[in-house]
């Protein structure tokens, strides 16, 4: 059997849909972070999986890849640090409660 | 001298405006009012100095004509078709006459009210207007075009009101600047669409231009004709309506007598020496021009005429000392405009432009010498009202022989100043037509009679109670100008005026014609002696003489009712009338329909402003929903 680029896309786009399902419906603020890293994660396996077909020769996708990777494991800290000084006003991560600033 | 020095006159001022009125409060005000009065003297000295240069230096003569000279000139704006604006600094005889005259006054002032405005609130603001004012009128002197001119005109105004209105505090001298600003700005609203007539047709700002070839200018614009009088007519008709409103002529003149609700030095300053001469000045800059509408000429002399007598009457009425001042000003200032009204190069050499310069210079002197004499009377009696005064000879020695003098040469009396200005102004007027020639007579007499009045009422009269506070003379800051202004009107007379200033630039031997100069002698002598027998002594005459001609002094006390008609045409008419349509045109169609934009609007907002929850997630639900709606879209579009 030979691996073509749609056993690499099928899951990705599951990935996806996981992704996006969670990101709607999920009302802890967690949650919804795992769900969006879950998006991120599919698309780039995407990059890799594009390079790796399209580009053989060249490492650009996987690079960035890399970087993203990177980028994300910081924005994730960020938005962990966030989220629990939320917790520390609010006591509660659930995205409903959290009016304070809104009017 | 170099005449380009005469920057420095301009610039000093404007110097002494921006670091008085910056720094003015940071200064003591002594300080303030001292480095002003130095920086005019400066201002004054250079003046004279390149006035003086230009009158006796010959190499400005070519062929015993005084050539006008163009000192700096700048271009200042493009307009496109060749027009442009430029600033500059242009000096001919009349020019350099103003410098004189407006540095000389500028300084008196200056050094007057040191005394007048001491412990005043706001000296330092007094002193950085006085400075803004003295740039400005000077500005206006040497511009080289007519709309440098314009812009100056506008500056003078400015600064007029802000002097007018410098006891912000009182409710009628705030409305008083505002009448003063508005009906200027009225008037020169002809002014500026005289100039846009001229530009048009003539291409040009530049007074040199449009001097050089008068005739030909005025001929090319002769073809368009509106009611019955060509384009330049009216151009030039306008730019006189315009002088007409900074001059206080009739029916403009509602303005000045307000004015005096300013502090006295100004009106001596602004109101009766400079700024109110700016009109005629206006009309002397143009004469070439206007020689070729013979109609406007016209005009001028018969708007003059009217206002002199107009305003010679109601003076004769008035009790406020600084009002029969102003309306004296307008009358004499109207002597002026008839004179240029009726001078004509074929007549005795055009002898009425000459003696209109020569009347504005005297006047100055000597009704700036009136005001200030009022000032320091006012300042001792803290009253403007004649009914406070009386007997002040006593009192004031020096300021009743420097009024009494002022009161002589204004009334014509030989060998003042206006006595020999005045007879020109006859002479050239006499030469033109006898009927105004025997009106204007007969207005120099009411000159005498109410400056006599006047005189009596102040120094002579009965004897008021001073008890609670002796009158004395002023401290010699306020002396040494009457001093120096009533001497000079003592000698001004006897200046060979004509080989100064004529409105060609050539010479003119002033001599006295003894057939016009002796019955406007006797004339002036008439009233003094009216004056003295009713008011010398206080009786009960002058009120019975009143009485038997209620009518007559009641409309005269009352200024003929004009104020009365300018407030019934605004209010009743303007305001009343057609104001209230465009109102309710502007209440309900014009907002009207703007509130109907803003009540959909408004509907709008509120029929979809649920879809803004602020819920993230039911965004992306939608964004994610649309986007798979446009795939489909896409997919079987494709198909």
């Amino acid at each position: 059997m030979e691996l073509t680029v749609l056993y690499y896309l099928i899951p990705s786009l599951i990935m996806f849909g996981c992704g996006v399902y969670g990101f709607i419906t999920r009302k802890n603020l967690i949650a919804i972070l795992i769900s969006l890293e879950l998006m991120l994660n599919s698309v780039d396996i995407n990059f890799v999986v594009f390079n790796r077909f399209l580009f053989p020769g060249q490492m650009e996708g996987m690079f960035f890849t890399l970087f993203a990777i990177a980028i994300a494991a910081a924005e994730t800290a960020l938005a962990i640090a966030i989220i629990i000084n939320i917790f520390r006003v609010v006591k509660n991560v659930d995205v409903e409660n959290l009016t304070k600033m809104k009017y | 001298m170099d005449l380009s020095y005469s920057i420095i006159t301009l610039l000093l001022p404007l110097f002494m405006f921006l670091l008085l009125g910056l720094f003015g409060m940071k200064m003591p005000k002594k300080v303030a009012g001292i480095l002003g009065t130095c920086a005019m003297l400066v201002t004054t000295v250079i003046a004279y100095g390149v006035a003086l240069k230009y009158f006796f230096d010959p190499q400005y003569m070519v062929d015993g004509v005084r050539q006008g000279q163009m000192v700096f000139n700048e271009t200042w704006l493009t307009l496109g078709h060749g027009l442009k604006v430029d600033m500059g600094i242009f000096i001919d005889p009349i020019a350099a006459m103003m410098l004189i005259v407006i540095s000389t006054i500028s300084m008196m002032v200056h050094l007057y009210s040191l005394g007048y405005m001491h412990g005043e609130k706001g000296f330092q603001r007094y002193y950085a207007f006085l400075a803004l004012f003295t740039f400005s009128m000077l500005g206006l002197v040497v511009a080289t075009n007519i709309f440098q001119m314009f812009i100056f005109f506008e500056m003078v105004g400015v600064s007029s009101y802000l002097l007018i209105g410098f006891y912000y505090e009182k409710n009628s001298a705030v409305s008083a600047s505002k009448k003063a600003f508005i009906v200027t700005r009225f008037a020169d609203l002809g002014f500026l669409i005289g100039i846009m007539l001229l530009a048009y047709y003539c291409g040009t700002f530049d007074f040199k231009t449009l001097m050089s070839n008068p005739g030909s200018i005025v001929n090319s614009a002769a073809g368009v004709t509106f009611l019955g009088c060509s384009a330049a007519s009216w151009a030039l008709a306008l730019i006189f309506v315009g002088g007409a409103g900074k001059s206080a002529m009739f029916p403009l003149h509602i303005w000045l007598p307000d004015a005096m609700e300013g502090p006295t030095p100004v009106s001596a300053l602004i109101h009766a020496a400079t700024m109110v001469v700016a009109g005629v000045y206006l009309v002397a800059r143009m004469f070439p021009m206007y020689l070729f509408t013979p109609e406007v000429l016209d005009l001028i002399t018969v708007t003059g005429a009217v206002t002199a007598l107009y305003a010679a009457v109601v003076a004769c009425a008035q009790t406020d000392i600084k009002r029969v001042l102003a309306f004296s000003t307008i009358s004499q200032i109207a002597f002026m405009f008839t004179a240029l009204g009726v001078a004509r190069p074929e007549l005795h050499e055009g002898v009425g432009y000459m003696a209109s310069m020569f009347h504005l210079f005297t006047h100055a002197m000597f009704k700036g010498l009136l005001f200030l004499c009022a000032g320091a009377i006012i300042h001792m009696v803290h009253s403007n009202e004649m009914d406070a005064m009386g007997n002040l000879r006593k009192y004031m020695p020096i300021t009743h022989i420097t009024f009494l003098i002022a009161c002589l040469a204004i009334a014509g009396i030989p060998p003042f100043a206006g006595f020999f200005s005045k007879d020109e102004i006859l002479v050239a007027v006499y030469q033109q037509s006898t009927f105004w020639g025997v009106w204007m007579s007969a207005v120099a007499g009411l000159t005498a009679f109410y400056m006599f009045r006047l005189y009596y009422r102040i120094f002579w009269w009965n004897k008021p109670d001073y008890s609670h506070h002796t009158p004395h003379d002023c401290e010699w800051v306020m002396t040494v100008p009457l001093v120096i202004l009533a001497l000079i009107s003592c000698v001004a007379g006897f200046i060979p005026f004509g080989h100064f200033v004529t409105w060609n630039g050539g010479n003119y031997d002033i001599h006295i014609m003894w057939e016009v100069a002796a019955p406007s002698i006797a004339i002036a002598v008439v009233g003094i002696v009216v004056a003295t027998v009713l008011y010398r002594k206080e009786n009960s005459l002058p009120d019975r003489i009143a009485s038997s001609m209620k009518g007559l002094h009641r409309a005269a006390y009352r200024r003929f009712y004009i104020d009365e008609i300018y407030m019934f045409v605004t209010h009743k008419i303007i305001f009343g009338i057609i104001c209230r349509g465009i109102s309710w045109f502007d209440h309900n169609i014009v907002d009207g329909f703007m509130n109907l934009l803003a009540r959909v609007t408004n509907g709008a907002a509120y029929s979809i402003r649920k879809l803004q929850s602020g819920q993230i997630q039911m965004y992306v639900w939608v964004y994610y929903i649309g986007a798979l709606l446009l795939a489909l879209v896409t997919c079987l579009l494709l198909i």
